[in-house]
């Protein structure tokens, strides 16, 4: 198991946002996370990679990450690109880039330029003047430099036109048919279903279904709430 | 920054450096000519140019915005004048009071760092600027119950630096040279000087200056990639207060005095303008920065008394008044045109066009 988290547990203030759940994703499985506007997805996904205090157990690949700094943990393999994107942008992409090479110490873009050929095109670019998928790429090619062993995307698909969040999801198949383990949150549930292998649906800070992505594109209750499909 | 076109001549560089180093060299000579005090005015010159390169790494590569950065140079300052002086009666050799100047002052840097890791922008200019107070108020509040720093009497009677029987204060004959005490300080400032240049330098594109550009950008993202902002917050804390504290050393042995008057709040905002007025991170545009506001308002002091009696055959603003009134419209000319600094750093250029558009 390369993660583990169990009983997690995420508070603002008196609120709840996350309560005690429980998740696991394999060595090479590409798992997503799905659920409505404020069910807890991305506080989860923060509080695995230490952005939040939380209080459970978080295991990833064997220890106990729960004490980790945020910091600590892209050296281990484990990366997020968040929500939003979070590239610098008043660097260029290929500084972006290197600033993503951070805890490798050796810059070579050229991989991720293989796998987004527009990076390339813009390399000298500076990131902000980027379109809104073309930073979402730089996002994960950024990530990627860490080379990372789980990679954690928070909403790829936020705020992009149809034919880029098509781009963006074959990018993400394709990452993980190279080996990375991912842990997708998406709000798009079809879209996330159809990539991964499994899938657990967060409804208001609890895991209400879970399952292989199959099992859950059939279930009515998915189908009706998430997939716009009334149940026969 | 590239004024001439140097790619596949690099004897041009060489001679360029050759050139910058001679004019270095010879300068103090040139100066002396018009009398030692401006081989003085050069020296204090040479100190604003530290502090301002010390300051641009907090300010210009971390983007923390430092307002007491004065309070590190007054640290330097009385770690070396306690170290060095009949106050405790210890005599110290200079170069081992400079290190301990510049870790102690590095540890004030850390202490300031510390409780403000979580602040940015206008609420950690508030918090470095009543620690920049704090100091003075400490330095001149220190004579009682225990006599430390003398109070606003200051120190006084602090050794000049000396190397075996070579005394920096004093007039000698180098190689048939006359040589007065001035100018071998000059050289000593130059030296050190270089020395901070070159650690900025290697500061600027190594790692740790990637991370700290990572951190000015955003935050969280520097983090999601694997920088430890914390320490490295700090170590920018950290290495611009030593910076500040070796100037401070040097002010101390040079002035022979020091009191907590010459740590008031207007001198951290002075430097403070010269990384802004020259350009934020650009340690080129620093340093001409320094220059300007430290060097060219004492030509006023000397130049504004003589151009008006010629022209109206009496004075009629005193010199002081002219130099405030040329240093705002400077900083609102500079803020208006060129709002990143007289020499940007590329970066800070793009951020700034970025707010204005």
């Amino acid at each position: 198991m390369l993660l583990e988290v169990k009983a997690l547990e995420v508070h603002y203030g008196g609120i709840r946002a996350v309560k005690g759940i429980d998740l696991e994703v394999e060595q090479g499985e590409l798992v997503c996370l799905i659920g409505a506007n404020g069910a807890g997805k991305t506080t989860t996904l923060k509080a695995i990679c230490r952005l939040l205090p939380s209080s459970g157990k978080i295991a990833y690949a064997g220890s106990d990450i729960t004490r980790a700094k945020v910091h600590e943990l892209p050296r281990q393999g484990l990366v997020m690109v968040p929500e939003g994107r979070g590239i610098f942008p008043q660097l260029t992409v290929e500084e972006n880039l290197a600033m993503g090479a951070y805890v490798r110490g050796r810059v070579d873009a050229e991989r991720q330029y293989a796998t987004f050929p527009r990076l390339k095109e813009r390399r000298t670019q500076v990131a902000g003047t980027l379109s809104g998928g073309e930073q979402q790429m730089l996002a994960i090619a950024r990530a990627l430099m860490t080379e990372p062993k789980l990679l954690l995307l928070d909403e790829p698909s936020m705020g992009l036109a149809p034919m880029m969040v098509a781009r963006i999801f074959e990018v993400v198949r394709e990452i993980a048919k190279r080996g990375v383990t991912i842990l997708l949150v998406e709000q798009n549930a079809r879209l996330a279903l159809e990539l991964a292998h499994r899938g657990y649906v967060m409804e208001s800070g609890a895991i209400a279904v879970s399952g292989s992505a199959k099992s859950l594109l059939e279930d009515a209750r998915v189908k009706e709430a998430y997939l716009g499909e009334a149940a026969s | 920054m590239r004024f001439f076109d140097t790619r596949g001549k690099p004897w041009l560089v060489w001679l360029g450096f050759a050139l910058v180093g001679l004019a270095l060299a010879l300068l103090p000579f040139a100066l002396a000519q018009a009398g030692t005090t401006w081989v003085r005015i050069m020296n204090y010159t040479i100190l604003y140019v530290m502090l301002a390169l010390g300051l641009n790494i907090v300010v210009g590569f971390a983007g923390l915005l430092d307002l007491g950065y004065i309070a590190f140079y007054a640290v330097g300052a009385y770690a070396y004048a306690l170290l060095a002086s009949p106050q405790f009666g210890l005599h110290l050799p200079f170069w081992l009071i400079l290190p301990i100047g510049a870790a102690v002052a590095a540890l004030f840097g850390v202490l300031l760092g510390a409780p403000t890791l979580k602040l940015r922008g206008d609420y950690l200019a508030i918090v470095t600027l009543g620690f920049g107070e704090i100091i003075r108020i400490f330095l001149n509040n220190m004579s009682r119950p225990v006599n430390i720093t003398n109070g606003p009497q200051g120190i006084t009677r602090i050794d000049p630096f000396s190397f075996g029987t070579f005394n920096f204060a004093r007039p000698d004959t180098v190689l048939g040279i006359d040589v007065s005490g001035p100018i071998k300080y000059y050289y000593l400032l130059l030296l050190v000087a270089l020395a901070i240049i070159v650690v900025n330098l290697r500061l600027q594109n190594s790692r740790i200056g990637r991370a700290w550009e990572a951190i000015r950008e955003d935050e969280i993202a520097a983090r999601a990639m694997g920088i430890d902002t914390r320490n490295l917050k700090l170590l920018a804390f950290a290495m611009g207060a030593s910076f500040g504290g070796v100037a401070g050393g040097m002010f101390s042995a040079i002035q022979g005095f020091i009191s907590p008057e010459s740590f008031v709040l207007v001198e951290s905002i002075m430097v403070v303008s010269m990384v802004v007025l020259g350009g934020m991170g650009n340690i080129w545009g620093v340093i001409l920065g320094a220059l300007l506001l430290s060097f060219v308002p004492e030509i006023l002091r000397w130049t504004v008394t003589p151009v008006q009696e010629a022209l109206f055959g009496r004075m009629m603003v005193e010199p002081e008044v002219i130099r405030m009134l040329l240093f705002g419209l400077a900083l609102v000319l500079v803020m208006l045109f060129r709002p990143a600094g007289l020499l940007p750093s590329a970066v800070r250029k793009r951020e700034l066009e970025e707010h204005v558009a």
